[in-house]
Order: structure tokens, then sequence, then C-alpha cells
């Protein structure tokens, strides 16, 4: 998963949202674990459209 | 590696976790409440609108340091700009305050210190600790940097809408898309909104949710959205939604942006099950807060009192089994699941109706001379032309 950092707003809701408990928020930081199995629903979400998904505009 | 040892160890310092530490302190159990953030409170994640009537069955006196506006109503505004003022006459106890959340979050947790619990800043649980027969026996975690390990007899689970404590002792707080909201918000100054209302704009402006303006007074306001996850279209962000109503709300249009947050919310009428051995959920942990309106501050406190109270008894026989912290369960959902559920029929048949169907049931609303404003005198006028949106709902009410 790539992060923008410039318009993350370390909210959580990827987190909580995460149907695989895959994500931590560390800081300012998102983690992501090996339990992503790519659903895509963090990407989908983000209320400030900050992430997308390695490989993909 | 520093090990602590407590009785209860209580996972984020919200509204709900802040209750729960001083309901155990104050029961004479040893309380240690850690809080991932450098401060409680901040930043922002939250509209700040609540209702009044609650405050005095969670015992939080109110007090003018953390109350930014005190509401006069509200205004429903439909798709089209149709509008339904409702005062505080008639609306009951719907009408309330707009708090100040970092003073107000604050203010809990010095409640929680003051009735002994003790506070660990900047630390953040990482995962749960179980003894060889796989009981839960603590939490590990990060203070300052540092790993440490907090040995309980029960952990709460407090971490708000993130809710990963549970889910790491083994609980199922995942949702479905269909109850979440996202939600982005901005803090404006300079806008020409009435400051004593809180309003509510619904419709296409926030798909399956709804655009709130809440004032701050002085031209100030929170203005933000909530979107239904699976309404979301085309990689449109709940951010692109707010700046396009703002760009033609002429009253906003003008504004100042000083503050932007964002979040998300649960839109189900909470988990079915919110204890494990030597485990509570609360809050918006546990998933408990009004699925049609977003609004959980209250849910918190009351669920974090509960499990505070709760707690307690289970200290006197030292049984902190699932069996044992059921009364929890029974007490949030005695007192709150049946007005949870219903909001939550009204949440997934409001997110049915299309834009027009809106607009003439605000004007239906506006015509009709109801005097006392609650939800079964607006459902009774609705079900005049639209029986079929209230169907079901008649003895839920
Ligand atoms: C945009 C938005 C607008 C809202 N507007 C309103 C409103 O107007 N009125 C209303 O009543 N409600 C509103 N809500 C909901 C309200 O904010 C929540 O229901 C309320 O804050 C829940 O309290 P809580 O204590 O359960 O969780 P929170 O207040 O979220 O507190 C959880 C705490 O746990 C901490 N934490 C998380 N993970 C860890 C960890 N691993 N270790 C340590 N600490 C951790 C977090 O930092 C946080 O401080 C809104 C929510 C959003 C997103
Ligand atoms: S939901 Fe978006 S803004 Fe919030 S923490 Fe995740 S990536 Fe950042
Ligand atoms: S893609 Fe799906 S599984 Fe992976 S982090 Fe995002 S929400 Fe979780």
């Amino acid at each position: 998963m790539i992060v923008n950092y410039g318009k993350c707003l370390h909210c959580g809701g990827c987190v909580g949202a995460c149907p695989q408990n895959a994500i931590y928020l560390n800081d300012y930081i998102l983690e992501f674990n090996e339990d992503c199995n790519n659903c895509g629903r963090c990407v989908k979400l983000c209320p400030v459209g900050a992430l997308r998904r390695e490989g993909k505009k | 590696m520093k090990k602590y040892h407590c009785d209860v160890v209580v996972v984020g310092g919200g509204p709900g976790g802040s209750m729960a530490a001083k309901y155990c302190a104050r029961g004479g159990l040893d309380t240690i409440m850690i809080e991932k953030k450098a401060e409680i409170g901040a930043p922002l994640r939250c509209a700040e609108g609540v209702s009044k009537k609650w405050l005095e069955e969670v015992d939080i006196t109110p007090d003018p340091a953390w109350i930014s506006t005190d509401m006069k109503g509200a205004i429903i505004r439909s798709p089209s700009g149709h509008t339904f003022k409702l005062d505080e006459s008639q609306a009951g106890n719907e009408v309330g305050y707009v708090l100040e959340r970092h003073l107000f979050d604050k203010h809990l947790a010095q409640e929680a210190g003051r009735a002994g619990a003790r506070i660990m800043m900047r630390t953040a649980a990482r995962g749960v600790i179980r003894d060889k027969a796989g009981k839960l026996i603590g939490i590990k975690a990060e203070s300052m940097g540092e790993p440490i390990e907090i040995y309980a007899k029960c952990v709460v689970a407090a971490d708000g809408f993130e809710s990963q404590v549970g889910r790491w002792a083994g609980m199922d707080t995942s949702l479905d898309q269909a109850d979440i909201l996202t939600c982005a918000q901005y803090r404006m100054s300079g806008i020409d909104i009435e400051d004593e209302y809180c309003e509510f704009i619904i419709g296409g402006a926030a798909p399956g949710g709804y655009l709130w303006i809440f004032p701050k007074g002085n031209g100030m306001a929170n203005v933000g959205l909530g979107i239904l996850a699976t309404k979301l279209k085309g990689g449109k962000t709940p951010i692109d939604y707010l700046n396009e109503y703002i760009a033609k709300d002429p009253r906003l249009s003008e504004g100042t942006v000083t503050e932007i947050s964002s979040g998300m919310v649960s839109g189900c009428p909470g988990l079915d099950e919110t204890v494990g051995d030597n485990i509570i959920l609360v809050g918006d942990a546990a998933r408990i807060i009004d699925p049609l309106t977003g609004g959980g501050i209250c849910h918190a406190c009351r669920t974090g009192m509960y499990a505070g109270k709760v707690l307690t008894e289970c200290n006197k026989t030292g049984d902190f089994s699932k069996e044992a912290l059921k009364p929890y369960e029974k007490m949030w959902r005695d007192r709150m699941e049946d007005k949870l559920i219903r909001n939550y029929m009204a949440k997934e048949r409001f997110a049915t109706v299309d834009n027009d169907t809106l607009d003439d049931l605000v004007l239906m609303i506006q015509d009709s001379d109801i005097s006392e404003v609650n939800v079964w005198n607006l459902l009774k006028v609705v079900k005049e032309k639209y029986p079929e949106l209230v169907e079901g709902f008649e003895d839920l009410i």
C-alpha cells in the first residue's frame, strides 16, 4: 500500500475499517502487515484519498 | 522491559476510556489508562454536537469551560434548499450543546485521575498477553518509545473506531461496508450562518449520510459530512464532496478554513458481543454509536460508566470471566438497544430515499403543524403520504 503522507490526516479510519486488522497507525505512520489481502477497502474509504495500491495510479 | 501490574488496564483516553477509568478507580480498583497520542482530545475528529439530557445520567455537570455553544434549535435542509426549523420548545431533548472536545475530553480524563486512575500518555497498546493456558492477562504496549507490559485482571478496550484491542483479543469487531460512514470536516470562520442552530443537510450533498454545520459562535462552525461507504462512487472522496458543497453554498463559500479533520463512524446498532473473558469493549470500540446521527459521545460515556460499575462488582469475587462481565452487556442493551435498532432501521431506509422524495418530505413537515417534534410525530406525518417509508417501524417507536 502506498500512503501519500502529504494528504493523510492520521485519523485511523482505515485501521478500523480494514476487515483484516492489517493496519496499525504508529503516530503519523501507517504500518501494513502481512494479513492484508489487497481488498482495496482502505483505498476506497479514506476520507481524503491518501491511499493507493502498489502498481496503481 | 518494564512491567506494570494493576487490576484494570483501560486502552484509550477518549470519553469511553476516561469514564471507565473513573468508575473503576472510584470502585477501588487499581487502574491504569493508556493513551497513544500526546494530547487527550486532540486532534479533533468530531462535530462536537451533543444533546443535553444524558449528561446528568452519567453525572457530568455542564461547565462553560468546555461548552462552545448552547443551541436554540436545529435546521433540516432538503437537497433543493427547503428548510424545516425546530425550536427548543418543539425539539425537546434533541437540542443541545456544541462542545470544545479538546477540553471536554481532558476534563473527563482529569476526573479519572482525581478518582485515582494512573494515566500514561503516549503509550500505545500493540497486542495482548496471554498465559500458558491462553487466558488474557494483559497488554503489550509501547510507552515513550519503549516496549512495556501491563498485567491486569481485565482489559477495557476503549480504543475508538480503530478498535484493534478487541480484535487482538479474538473478538470480532469488523464492520460491513454498509455500516461505515466516512467523514471529512473543516473548522470554518467568517461564514454566514445562524449561530444558535445546528444545521443538517440531507440528500445528495452527502449520499447515505448528511452534511452538518454545527456553530461554534461568531460566524465559526464545524462544517463536515459523513458518506455511507457503499455510496462512494468513481474515486470521489468525502473531502471532494465537502469542497463541492461549500463552493456552491454562498453562506460558506467565502469562509476561511482553519482546521481539517477526517474520521469514520460505524452505523450498526452495536456488536453482538461486547464482553469476552477478561475483556470488555466500550464506546466506538464496541460500535455503540447512534447509527442514524453518528453521535457517540453519550454512548461512550454511558458504556464507560457501566463498565466501571460492573468491574467494581467483579473485583469483589475476583471473577472477570465473560459470564461475570455479562451484566455490562445487559446494562447497555437495556438502556440503549431499542433506540439503536430503531435508528439503524431508519438509516437503512433513509439511504434508499431519492432527492425528490427528501425534498417533498421536508416540505410536508414544514407544512404540518406538529406542536412537539419527536420521532413519533414526524413518522405520523410521513406515513400519510409515504406509508412504505415507515413500514415496520410502528412497533419500535
Ligand atoms: C467526523 C466525526 C464527527 C463526529 N461528530 C460527533 C458529534 O457531533 N457528536 C457525537 O456525539 N459524536 C460524534 N462523533 C463520534 C464521536 O467522536 C465518538 O463516538 C466518540 O469520540 C467515542 O468515544 P470513545 O471514547 O469510544 O473513542 P475515541 O474518542 O475515539 O477515543 C479513543 C482513544 O483511544 C486512543 N487509542 C486508539 N488506539 C489506541 C492504542 N492502541 N493504544 C492506546 N490508545 C489508543 C485514541 O488515540 C483515542 O484517543 C463524530 C465522529 C467523527 C469521526
Ligand atoms: S483513513 Fe486516510 S487519512 Fe485516515 S489514517 Fe487512513 S490513510 Fe490517513
Ligand atoms: S487493502 Fe483491505 S486488507 Fe489490505 S489494508 Fe486495505 S482494507 Fe486492509
